[in-house]
């Protein structure tokens, strides 16, 4: 076959820990043909990104291509001189990145980035013709004001913008093929559809072969002709879009498609007269005097539900943690714990107020002290709430271990250091159970997690919230999430509520017209859905 | 343009006020003396008498608040009062040797801040190979040598057993430049090699500090050179710390000359100060200490003036 | 597992280590390893090197190799003494700035913004011209002034640490400050703070040595490199290396501790990986 752009045969990529080499990536094959987009998916730790990157015949500081073959038309890309292949990259292989912020050089101009590589690299053509030639691309990328937006500096461009102008940037050579690595993961769902569009319009357009990588299911099936799916560094399997969706052959696979589909039953409501267990009235919060983050805000977190606070970045969903846990008092509402006033500051509220609310953080990284051991991080908590010692303590903490799931002779004596992402966040979960709380705030707690890690958290809360009566107030811009856990939900658009209610209404029509969009915007497994969509939006 | 300027009339005030602040200080130490100047002066044999008529002659009598401001009033004017030692203007002491020091300043730094600056671009480029690793052993013993050390080897070698150069810098009024150059070159030389392994090694870090950004990643993945990503996507970005730290140096060329100056002999206000301090001079050490710190004011402003309009952000707002 | 630490050690750090090693125990034990006393005068003045005296004798007819020794105690101690001063005053602060934040942290920082504006040399020139020259009042004069670069730096990097969700989460628990402080921050700022003490250490030396060579720190006839360097330099005028030995003594302490703690640094930075 004479129109394959890129074949990857057996190859093996290493990455170094101290002195020790591991594998990274495991004998993948690969074959792209000219204009074809192939879609790579996996959870973190598949090789995906070190896939896409050997493809340009690069690999990182600390890694290694330690054999296989690259071949991208007609050339052997390790047996090129470094020189060589810089030649190709820019030119004729681009990269376009994740975190479009971090990507831009915050000292140059957007379009001087553009010409770059056309210009003063390559030497294609002169920095007019490549001027115009990026004026002409950020209009087919749908920017606002093409002529002028090339003129700014990436601070001043947001980030749906930015990744445009990114994509545009990656086609100023007009290469043969691009890497897209999670171009549309650091977004929000209303962007992101934006970003996808525009993408795949101008990769149709000018027929460029594409690299696909992202860890989301739904999105790849929009972008993607075929989809090869990878685990530990090794392919799992690979298919056409339409027959990988529609009929996996691997278990695993199948266990990535039918992740979305769990649902917690709807609980009977509350009646009038319950005492909600804690309820935010009227709250308004700022950080700076005058211009509130959070307005009005008001609802009701009743015992053994889950309020999901949903909304986009910049909505005052996070805002409103911190009023409930008193770093930030509201300068006007209050705030009710079993139907008693809650002081607003943290200062004034006594140890039985504190423990009764609880935190778990999105972050497990940053949530626990890398110096101290799961027995103490546990531990600390229990002593200091409950004031057990000795064997008391031990028991507590081995039986809170046997309750997050982790064996507590294995794990008791680690660091965090030796965990697994989701050990960690179960850990920030225990950590809180440990208080005895009748409330936990979960602050986005499932949105670093591979989609079966986190499966398993929204699991294991669900497990603990029956058995134990607890009630979340749970912070999400996740509407799958939402969908899984939530018993009410609240809608938050620039610190206000835009809509709330049991989830079972929040998700039938009619909606308030931002809910619409919001939901509108979650890309589905259907591989026509971004085309559908597009389609009632025209119509709209 | 406008948030731009209001930093830097912010960071201009904050600078005056400072020097506004030292010299209270430099007074107010004075005030902490026990007794007061006439009878530090005079010694303890003086009698009651003659120490009355010298604080009288040095309007000690008025009360402090009142000194300050006359204080503050001469030197605004240039009017530092005179020397206790020989009673000569000190603003015409000063002078003299002010000029004296700049010109040893700038003479290294016009060597030391060129030549610091490639070698650290130079040594990020090459990192992790046998020039980089030299250099940082190089760099790391010169910060650690006491100048006099450096200053005393160079005396040795280049002059006692090679007689290139004089041991002795002074030089009259007369010389011309060249000479002046030929006659300053060991203290220069010493100053040279005392700042340029720091503000080298600081250029390296702020580079390499950078290299693990995703837009330097970006750079290589758009097929750019190594030297290319180390002087067009680093050196941009690195600029604020790479000038903060070559104002912290030139600032120690202007301070931090005294001891060189000691060695060689070399009439500068380091030299000026140190004397003053021995013989307890106290309105030279007060003026010398002034006019010192106005000189390490202005380069800190000059240079957070710089990295704040070397800054995207800040240059070009939202 | 110290030792195995020690065996990844880069040659310049354990090179560095020993010679630390080598200048503590002399400095310890100086009055039994030194020939002759520390101000005893034995000979005539500037004797040549070898026969009786080693390295000779000082400008006083001091035995010269006695003296470095002592050299070791005196220089060294001092300047320990008052890098540990600097580094309690100016490690608690920071640490108190960074915790507290607010105006605790506004104050502390203007304060030590504006003693930072000052240069430290002529600062501690003008304090001692006041206060007069001894050793107790240049160990304060310059405490004080290093202590501003340690608080800066404690600052900086207990601020990274306090901004981690785990310090949030035990302010939320509801702890006091010093378990924040004690628990949750020293830990993990206890390397960067290790690699500052001996950077400090070595700027506080060099500022002690300058201020003795200058004859305003450490006074005779107490042995001091600085103030030995001063008292002998004649002898270079006439070719003679001498004077430059406690000078070398000075920089061969100074690199040891810097190769030490860029190894230190280099540790501590690789740990976040």
């Amino acid at each position: 076959m004479d129109d394959i752009l890129l074949k990857i045969q057996d190859l093996r990529i290493e990455g170094r820990q101290g002195k020790t080499w591991f594998t990274i990536v495991d004998g993948i094959n690969l074959e792209l043909r000219k204009g074809e987009v192939l879609g790579l998916i996996g959870e973190s730790g598949a090789g995906k990104s070190t896939l896409g990157l050997a493809a340009m015949g690069y690999s990182r500081d600390g890694t290694r291509i330690a054999g296989g073959s690259i071949n991208f038309d007609g050339t052997d890309l390790l047996s090129l001189t470094e020189a060589g292949r810089r030649d190709l990259r820019g030119r004729r292989i681009a990269y376009v990145a994740q975190s479009a912020a971090a990507c831009f050089n915050p000292a140059h101009r957007l379009i001087d980035q553009f010409t770059e590589a056309p210009v003063q690299i390559h030497g294609l053509e002169d920095k007019a013709t490549s001027e115009k030639h990026a004026r002409e691309l950020y209009d087919q990328m749908h920017l606002p004001d093409p002529d002028g937006i090339g003129l700014r500096y990436s601070h001043q461009v947001s980030g749906g913008q930015l990744q445009r102008a990114m994509t545009a940037m990656a086609m100023s050579c007009k290469p043969d093929l691009i890497i897209f690595d999670e171009p549309t993961t650091a977004l929000d769902v209303t962007t992101q559809i934006e970003v996808l569009t525009a993408i795949r319009e101008v990769v149709r357009k000018f027929n460029t072969a594409a690299i696909y990588i992202t860890h989301d299911l739904a999105v790849v099936a929009q972008m993607a002709d075929r989809i090869k799916v990878l685990l530990q560094g090794q392919e799992v399997e690979e298919a056409p879009t339409e027959e990988m969706l529609a009929a996996p052959k691997e278990d695993y696979t199948k266990s990535l498609w039918a992740v979305r589909s769990f649902r917690s039953e709807p609980k009977p409501k509350p009646g009038q007269d319950d005492v909600p267990v804690v309820r935010v009235e009227n709250v308004t919060a700022e950080y700076r005097p005058g211009e509130p983050v959070v307005k009005d805000l008001s609802f009701d977190i009743h015992h053994g539900r889950t309020v999901a606070v949903v909304g986009e970045s910049g909505s005052g969903k996070s805002t409103a943690a911190k009023v409930m846990t008193g770093l930030l008092p509201p300068v006007e509402g209050r705030l009710l714990l079993d139907g008693n006033e809650l002081p607003p500051s943290l200062a004034n509220r006594t140890k039985d107020h504190l423990r009764e609310v609880q935190m778990i953080y999105q972050m497990a990284d940053t949530a626990l002290n890398p110096k101290q051991t799961i027995r103490r991080i546990i531990g600390r908590p229990i002593q200091f709430y409950l004031g057990l010692q000795g064997k008391q303590l031990e028991e507590r903490i081995r039986d809170l271990l046997d309750a997050i799931e982790l064996e507590p002779d294995t794990y008791i004596d680690r660091l965090p250091s030796e965990l697994s992402g989701g050990q960690k966040q179960r850990i920030g979960i225990a950590r809180a159970l440990a208080a005895e709380p009748r409330c936990i705030i979960c602050d986005e707690v499932t949105s670093a997690l591979d989609q079966l890690v986190a499966e398993g958290i929204l699991r294991l809360l669900k497990r603990l919230q029956d058995k134990r009566g607890l009630s979340y107030m749970f912070i999400t811009h996740d509407l799958a999430t939402v969908q899984a856990i939530a018993d009410d939900v609240v809608v938050m658009q620039k610190g206000r509520v835009v809509e709330q209610g049991p989830k079972e209404d929040m998700f039938q029509p009619p909606h308030h017209p931002y809910t619409d969009t919001l939901l509108r915007s979650v890309p589905q497994m259907e591989p026509d859905w971004l085309t559908r969509t597009l389609q009632k939006r025209e119509e709209a | 343009m406008h948030p731009l300027l209001k930093m830097i009339l912010q960071r201009i005030a904050l600078g005056l006020f400072t020097l506004f602040a030292i010299s209270l200080v430099v007074f107010l130490a004075v005030e902490l003396l026990p007794g007061d100047l006439a009878e530090q002066i005079l010694g303890q044999s003086a009698t009651p008498e003659t120490v009355a008529a010298f604080r009288a002659e040095l309007g000690l009598n008025m009360p402090a608040h009142v000194r300050y401001l006359d204080w503050l009033v001469g030197i605004v004017q240039g009017d530092f009062g005179r020397s206790l030692a020989n009673n000569r203007e000190i603003a015409e002491l000063i002078s003299v040797r002010l000029g004296n020091t700049l010109f040893l300043a700038c003479y290294a730094a016009a060597i030391a801040v060129p030549l610091s600056i490639s070698l650290g671009l130079l040594a990020a480029l090459l990192r992790g190979g046998i020039f980089d690793r030299v250099i940082n052993i190089v760099t790391l013993s010169s910060v650690s040598f006491p100048e006099y050390f450096v200053a005393y080897i160079l005396l040795l070698f280049l002059s006692v057993r090679m007689s290139m150069f004089p041991s002795i810098a002074d030089f009259g009024s007369e010389a011309s430049l060249l000479e002046m150059m030929y006659r300053t070159f060991l203290p220069a030389l010493t100053l040279v090699l005392v700042v340029t392994a720091h503000m080298m090694r600081m250029t390296r870090t702020a580079i390499v500090n950078l290299l693990a950004q995703p837009y330097i990643e970006m750079a290589r993945l758009k097929g750019a050179s190594p030297a290319r990503i180390i002087v067009r996507h680093a050196l941009p970005n690195a600029l604020a710390p790479i000038i903060n730290v070559v104002a912290l140096n030139l600032a120690y060329l202007i301070t931090g000359v005294v001891i060189v100056e000691v060695v060689f002999v070399y009439p500068g206000l380091g030299q000026l100060m140190v004397d003053s301090v021995a013989s307890r001079d106290i309105p030279v050490v007060q003026a010398t200490c002034l006019v010192f710190a106005g000189v390490y004011i202005l380069l800190n402003l000059v240079a957070d003036i710089l990295s704040i309009a070397t800054n995207p952000r800040l240059l070009h707002g939202r | 597992m110290k030792i195995g630490v020690l065996k990844d050690a880069p040659k310049t750090a354990i090179l560095g280590l020993v010679i630390i090693l080598i200048y503590a125990v002399l400095g310890i034990f100086a009055g039994q390893i030194a020939p002759h006393g520390e101000t005893e005068i034995v000979g005539m003045e500037f004797e040549q090197w070898g026969g009786e005296f080693l390295l000779g004798t000082d400008n006083l007819g001091r035995d010269m190799l006695s003296r470095l020794i002592y050299g070791a105690r005196n220089s060294v101690g001092i300047a320990l003494a008052t890098t540990a001063l600097a580094f309690s005053i100016g490690s608690v602060l920071g640490l108190l700035a960074a915790t507290l934040g607010g105006w605790v942290d506004q104050f502390l920082s203007r304060f030590v913004d504006m003693l930072i504006a000052i240069p430290a040399l002529l600062f501690a020139l003008l304090l001692l011209t006041i206060f007069g020259t001894g050793i107790v009042n240049m160990i304060g004069v310059i405490a004080v002034l290093e202590m501003t670069r340690v608080f800066r730096l404690t600052r900086a990097v207990a601020m990274n640490v306090v901004v981690m969700d785990y310090v949030q989460a035990a302010r939320l628990r509801g702890e006091g400050l010093w378990w924040q402080i004690r628990a949750e921050i020293l830990p993990n700022i206890a390397a960067p703070l290790v690699a500052e003490f001996g950077l400090r250490f070595c700027f506080v030396f060099l500022a002690v040595s300058a201020l003795s060579f200058l004859g305003l720190g450490i006074q005779p006839p107490t042995a001091d490199w600085g103030s030995m360097v001063r008292a002998n330099a004649a002898l270079i005028t006439f070719g003679d290396i001498t004077p430059l030995l406690p000078a070398a003594a000075i920089a061969v302490l100074t690199i040891s501790i810097n190769f030490v703690v860029d190894w230190v640094l280099h540790c501590a930075s690789g740990l976040k990986d």
